[in-house]
Order: structure tokens, then C-alpha cells, then sequence
């Protein structure tokens, strides 16, 4: 049975979201996070893309701002400004509501 | 011509789709079955061709059921869907939902919970879409209030249009009361009358109810469609705000800014970004610029994190808070006092979306 096992097909795996938090520089460089290892890289730094761009061109629209909330049915992103890099939490939502992860 | 209704079944395992398929020509109405074995090649058979329903597997590969149903949410919004999963977990049922699916099932283990996901499946199909409020399909709520007193029936027919909710007191066919939002009497009946959708139910009639109407029904309903009619007609007659053009999406922006809170109001058209119309505001390109490139580029990313449409962007600012959101083909962004704190930022942005979309 082992090595027919071998032949098995892998299983595909859905995009699992997770709550946790990151930070980065004004140079939009990940400094550190506690998401966990599985949650894919290219989508922390495109998270992270997105949130910087927004403070900067919000600034350039002339309204300065603090902190962004994206309020997703399944994700909030808090984002808070720090200096130009930001702080960014990641919270997951389902129809009950914010989901504490151990 | 063939009336039956169409259901796509889109699974990558062969072997489920001809199981599934011999389940599914068990459906009373005997719906004509086609199946899809990768995600790619069911959208290109949504676009060849009309179809009633989709059901989809989560778990598959190159393209999974969610990034499926992100397409088909986009392309194809009138269609019905369905995902049959083995996936258990309470995230993936909630992201499902938030992608707008009508249905999500674990596949079925026993003879019992086959015959009940085939009721579920026969009772998708055989609704209709169709406008209007809920409880009495297709009618609108003219029509419900002139049932009600064609009737001479005594009842309370409660509204509810998102966060807004509203009452009407019908005693003997004659509307007596009406209340809304601080409203009361013939201003609250014309305010409710203008939802053009939401939720309706009659409860029992209260007679005790002090009357603050005394106009018949027909009058009143006569001059409440006229000023619906003429707050339509001056909103889209109202001169454009400086800075915005002449062929703006006008949407009634007026009444939004009077709300408690808002310091400024911008309706920008989704699809051309140069046309919008604001109030409150002196210079609103940039903001308007602004406000699309930032509902755009996180539509996209929540696209890419399978998260659902974006409900809503709030930005805490030092001067002043924007919550920015998206309704049918135009986006929305309301500036509002730095003193609201982001929960009631986010409940009252609520309450402008309900009336804006009235």
C-alpha cells in the first residue's frame, strides 16, 4: 500500500486566511510578524503594498490619516502609521463574527 | 423550446461528477445536467451558454471552487450557486458566503441528507429573481399599503431597509401613523416609501395608536409619488458641485450630507472615475482620485485573499475621518468628524449606504 501511495495524487489545498500581525518600514520591507510560516509571503507584501500606497496617496489627496480599516466579510486589515511604514493586523471574520485563533 | 433549467457541476474527481450527476437526475423539475472538470473550462461554458445553477467542489486544483466563484460572482451575478464540499471548516463556509454563494453543503454521506440537499437544490431553481420586498415578492410597497387598505385590514406593516426600519400603522384601510428615523406621521409614510427594496412584515394591529394622518390612503399615496417623483427629479436637476462634471452620477448626495456627522459627501462613477459629484467639498479631484484607486486596489486584493468583496474602508485621520464603499456602479466617500470613534464610523456609514441606495 505504501508504495502505491507513492502514485497518489496530492491533495490541493484552499487559501487558508489567518489572523496574526506585521510590520514594515517606510521602505515597505517586512521587519516582523507573527502570521504564521504557511500564510504565503507574496500575499504579506502585497497586504503591505497596498496599505502604504494608500497612507501616501491619502496624504497627496490631503487627508492625512492615522489608521485604515478594509473591512472584508471574511478579513479586517487594521493598518496604523508608524513613520511612514505601518503596523498591520490581519483579523479573521465568519458569519459569527471576529474569530479568536489560539 | 426547452424550459428546463440548466445546472453546471463543477468537480475535478470523474468519478463524483457521473455520482452526482445520476443524484441530480433525481430533481423533480428534471433539469438537464453538464458537467466541467476544471474551473476554466466551466467559465468558458458560463459564457457559451445561459444556466440556472453552479455546483462546485472547493478543493481542486490550478484554480480552486473560491476563485471560481470570484469570477462567476463578477461575470455572471444573476446565476445560482452551489458548492458541495468536504471542506468542514467553519472559515471556508464564511467565506463562501461572503462570495454570494446560495448554498454551501458538505457532499452528502447518507440516503437522508441526499434527499435533502435535492429539496434544497429544487427550491433554488424554482426561484425567481425578482425586485421588490421580501414577504410579498415582486410588489412594491405602494402596492403592499394599497393591498392592506383595499382590504379595510387593521395591522402594522414593519419596513426594514438595512439599518433603517420603519412602521406603518394601517387601522380599517386607512393608514393612521407612520414612523421613521425621528420622522413621524405623513413625512415618515413619504421617507419609507421611497426604499425602493428591504424587508416587510405585518404585525398585529394596534387601534389604540394616536392618528397623525388623516388624509385618505389615495391622496396620500397620490402626493407621496409625486414627491418622490419631484425629489428625483431635482436631485438629477441640480446643478453640478465646482469641480465636478457636467454628466456626474447624481444620486441624491444632498440628502446624505445632512446626516449627523458627515462633513463632506463624493459619488464617483466605478467605471469612469472622472465623473463624480460632490458635496461639501471645494477641490474634490484628488479625494476623488483617491477614493477610486483605493476601492479598486483593495477589490483586488480581496480578490487575491479570497475574502470577499470589500465592505467597507475607514480612514482615522488627525482632522477628519473617510469611509469610502461601493453600490452598484458607483463608489461612495463620506467625510465625517474626527470625534466618531471607528464602531460608530462604520454603523453610521451603514445607515448612509441604506439611504443612498434609496
Amino acid at each position: 500500500m505504501g508504495f502505491l501511495n507513492l502514485f497518489s495524487k496530492p491533495a490541493p489545498e484552499l487559501l487558508r486566511l489567518t489572523s496574526g500581525s506585521f510590520t514594515l518600514d517606510r521602505s515597505g520591507r517586512l521587519v516582523v510578524t507573527t502570521l504564521p510560516s504557511t500564510f504565503p509571503a507574496e500575499l504579506v507584501a502585497e497586504i503591505g503594498r497596498n496599505i502604504l500606497s494608500t497612507f501616501r496617496e491619502a496624504q497627496t489627496a490631503q487627508v492625512p490619516l492615522a489608521e485604515l480599516i478594509v473591512c472584508y466579510p471574511a478579513l479586517k486589515i487594521t493598518a496604523r502609521e508608524l513613520r511612514g511604514g505601518a503596523i498591520v493586523y490581519l483579523a479573521l471574520q465568519t458569519l459569527s463574527g471576529p474569530v479568536k485563533q489560539p | 423550446m426547452d424550459t428546463r433549467h440548466k445546472i453546471l457541476l463543477l468537480d475535478d474527481d470523474p468519478d463524483l461528477l457521473d455520482v452526482y450527476r445520476e443524484i441530480l437526475g433525481q430533481l423533480p423539475s428534471r433539469p438537464e445536467i453538464r458537467t466541467a472538470s476544471s474551473g476554466a473550462r466551466a467559465i468558458a461554458m458560463l459564457e457559451s451558454e445561459p444556466f440556472s445553477l453552479l455546483i462546485t467542489d472547493l478543493k481542486m486544483p490550478k484554480m480552486d471552487g473560491l476563485q471560481v466563484l470570484s469570477i462567476v460572482r463578477r461575470k455572471h451575478p444573476e446565476l445560482r450557486t452551489v458548492v458541495l464540499t468536504s471542506v468542514a471548516e467553519e472559515q471556508f463556509r464564511s467565506r463562501v458566503y461572503a462570495l454570494g454563494v446560495d448554498l454551501f453543503w458538505q457532499k452528502p454521506g447518507s440516503e437522508e441528507e441526499t434527499k435533502l440537499f435535492l429539496e434544497c437544490l429544487e427550491s433554488l431553481l424554482g426561484r425567481e429573481l425578482e425586485a421588490g420586498f421580501r414577504g410579498v415578492q415582486s410588489k412594491s410597497l405602494v402596492d403592499i399599503v394599497q393591498l392592506e387598505c383595499i382590504s379595510q385590514s387593521s395591522s402594522v406593516l414593519r419596513i426594514t431597509n438595512g439599518p433603517l426600519s420603519g412602521r406603518i400603522w394601517i387601522n380599517e384601510g386607512e393608514v393612521i401613523d407612520a414612523e421613521t428615523d425621528g420622522a413621524r406621521g405623513e413625512e415618515a409614510f413619504q421617507k419609507i416609501l421611497a426604499w425602493k427594496a428591504g424587508n416587510f412584515e405585518s404585525l398585529p394591529a394596534e387601534p389604540s395608536r394616536p392618528q397623525t394622518i388623516f388624509k385618505s390612503y389615495n391622496a396620500l399615496l397620490l402626493e407621496t409619488a409625486q414627491a418622490i417623483d419631484e425629489s428625483r427629479h431635482s436631485a438629477t436637476a441640480s446643478p453640478p458641485t465646482e469641480g465636478a462634471t457636467p454628466d456626474a452620477p447624481v444620486t441624491g448626495l444632498g440628502a446624505l450630507i445632512q446626516e449627523s456627522g458627515v462633513e463632506f459627501v463624493l459619488a464617483v462613477k466605478t467605471a469612469e472615475p472622472t465623473k463624480f459629484e460632490a458635496r461639501g467639498l471645494e477641490n474634490p479631484q484628488r479625494l476623488a482620485a483617491w477614493s477610486h484607486a483605493t476601492l479598486n486596489r483593495f477589490r483586488t486584493l480581496g480578490d487575491q485573499l479570497q475574502a470577499g468583496p470589500v465592505n467597507q474602508i475607514h480612514g482615522l485621520g488627525w482632522q477628519r475621518h473617510v469611509a469610502l464603499a461601493e453600490q452598484g456602479d458607483a463608489q461612495l466617500c463620506v467625510g465625517w468628524v474626527q470625534s466618531l470613534s471607528a464602531e460608530t464610523l462604520q454603523e453610521r456609514m451603514r445607515k448612509i449606504l441604506a439611504l443612498w441606495g434609496s
